[in-house]
């Protein structure tokens, strides 16, 4: 079984060279930490900057440079910052490559359900709803089950949507899913984690197809 | 040059009445119009709508208001740190709208550019769709969402002329530039104020055509939300 560090170094491999990324907030944000030295990619923060660099040493804390999570954050050489409509027209105009994102439930068809619990909790969706309505490619980063053990991969999501038929790929503690033909198809198994165990875990229908692989971490 | 200097943050907010709408740029705390949202608590200004990305916190930038009860409905896209925010909407004392961030982004800068409606794919098979118009374009729904109206805009820059040219520094940019003359009025509190001739015309963000009112913040706290440092 992976952890939250697990699970961002697995998705971590997925970024290709000469990729803009979006980030969101949680697990996603580890994601920067573990991407191969040797590729050029840049990361975007739809408030309003490309190119964004580690956090920033104690002297150079800027309160004019944070990031989608509100955590100061530094500009890397070649970086641009530019308003929320123009970053915006990244994301809804395909330009960014890949989004990363957190999710309380997925549906075998691809439905995401991640910005309010009705009547508990209401946060809100922030830029989730433009980021998967036009992603083109979007991965998820959850844990398979939640606090109380149920399921996050389901038939169809309880809670209300985020957005339909967008998510393509998810990598979670136990096992790393793609989705087709409106079902979950099982890719990886987390280290030490069975087919059974994931099976067990996983609410809606579920592809096995031959030998499922370790993950390489 | 037209001159759109105001003394002090008084005479920018003149007009300013209970029941308005206001555009307040920022995200979570950076680029916040600090020293006009003090001004609104000063005054005690009653039942009004904010447009905003986020609400404050506890007891900075709007959830001073907040904590006041201020207002009466805030159309934001994520309140997720501020606790009071969370108890009057649960409790149904504040009427929240939440949209998309990119949405509302785009419905500032189309009251700004006189574009009365666009569509979006952001939202299309959510709760936020309920009762807009859908349309199909190259087989992709979309949902049509329209510009905003408001009386005021209150938005920060870092550095502006006194003929209301602007400058926004970092990501403190964000909603601020889509907010300027987006609104009947717009009010600029600006870091430094300087003559006209001295901002190279090469690098404005936001022309002064679309700022009614500028004026140097009497004091910039620019509170940090979640400070992290390298280890």
């Amino acid at each position: 079984m992976l952890d939250k560090n697990g699970i961002a170094k697995r998705i971590a491999q997925e970024v290709e060279d000469g990729f803009y990324v979006n980030l969101g907030i949680g697990i996603p944000t580890l994601v920067a930490n573990y991407v191969r030295d040797d590729i050029e990619l840049e990361f975007q923060s739809e408030n309003g900057i490309l190119g964004m660099g580690p956090f920033p040493s104690e002297e150079e804390v800027d309160a004019d440079l944070i990031n989608a999570g509100k955590q100061t954050i530094t500009a890397l050489p070649g970086a641009s910052f530019f308003d929320s409509s123009m970053s915006f027209g990244m994301i809804r105009g395909q330009h960014v490559d890949l989004t990363i994102l957190g999710a309380m439930e997925v549906a075998q068809n691809g439905n995401i359900a991640n910005w309010k619990i009705p009547g508990k909790m209401v946060k809100g969706m922030g830029g989730a709803m433009d980021l998967v309505g036009s992603a083109k490619n979007i991965i998820v980063a959850m844990m398979h089950t939640n606090k109380v053990g149920d399921s996050k991969l389901l038939k169809s999501c309880s809670l209300p949507l985020t957005g339909v038929e967008c998510v393509t790929k998810i990598v979670t503690n136990m096992a790393v899913l793609d989705i087709v033909n409106k079902k979950f198809r099982l890719l990886e198994r987390a280290p030490g984690v069975s087919v059974e165990e994931i099976q067990k875990a996983t609410e809606g229908d579920l592809i096995i197809e031959g030998d499922i692989p370790e993950m390489k971490i | 040059m037209i001159n759109k200097t105001v003394n002090n943050v008084s005479e920018a907010l003149d007009g300013v009445e209970d029941g308005m709408t206001f555009m307040l740029g920022g995200f979570g705390l950076s680029g916040i119009p600090e020293n006009s949202i003090q001004e609104l608590v000063r005054r005690n200004v009653k039942d009004v709508t904010c447009i905003s990305n986020n609400a404050g916190v506890d007891d900075f930038g709007l959830g001073l208001l907040l904590k006041k009860k201020q207002i009466k409905k805030m159309i934001s896209s994520y309140v997720g740190e501020n606790a009071e925010f969370e108890r009057q909407m649960l409790s149904g004392e504040l009427e929240v709208d939440l949209i998309p961030q990119g949405t509302l982004a785009e419905r500032c800068r189309a009251a700004q550019n006189g574009i009365p409606a666009f569509f979006t794919p952001a939202g299309y098979g959510t709760e936020i769709a309920e009762g807009k118009e859908v349309r199909d374009f190259d087989g992709k729904p979309h949902i049509m969402e329209k510009a905003f109206e408001a009386d005021f805009a209150f938005v920060k820059a870092w550095k502006g002329d006194e003929a209301g040219n602007l400058i926004f520094k970092g990501t403190a940019r964000n909603f601020n530039p889509l907010m300027c003359g987006a609104a009947r009025v717009t009010v600029v509190e600006v870091e430094e104020l300087v003559k006209p001739g001295e901002l190279d015309p090469n690098f404005i963000h936001i022309p002064g055509i679309f700022v009614q009112r500028i004026f140097k913040g009497e004091k910039f706290e620019k509170r940090i939300e979640q400070r992290t440092v390298k280890s």
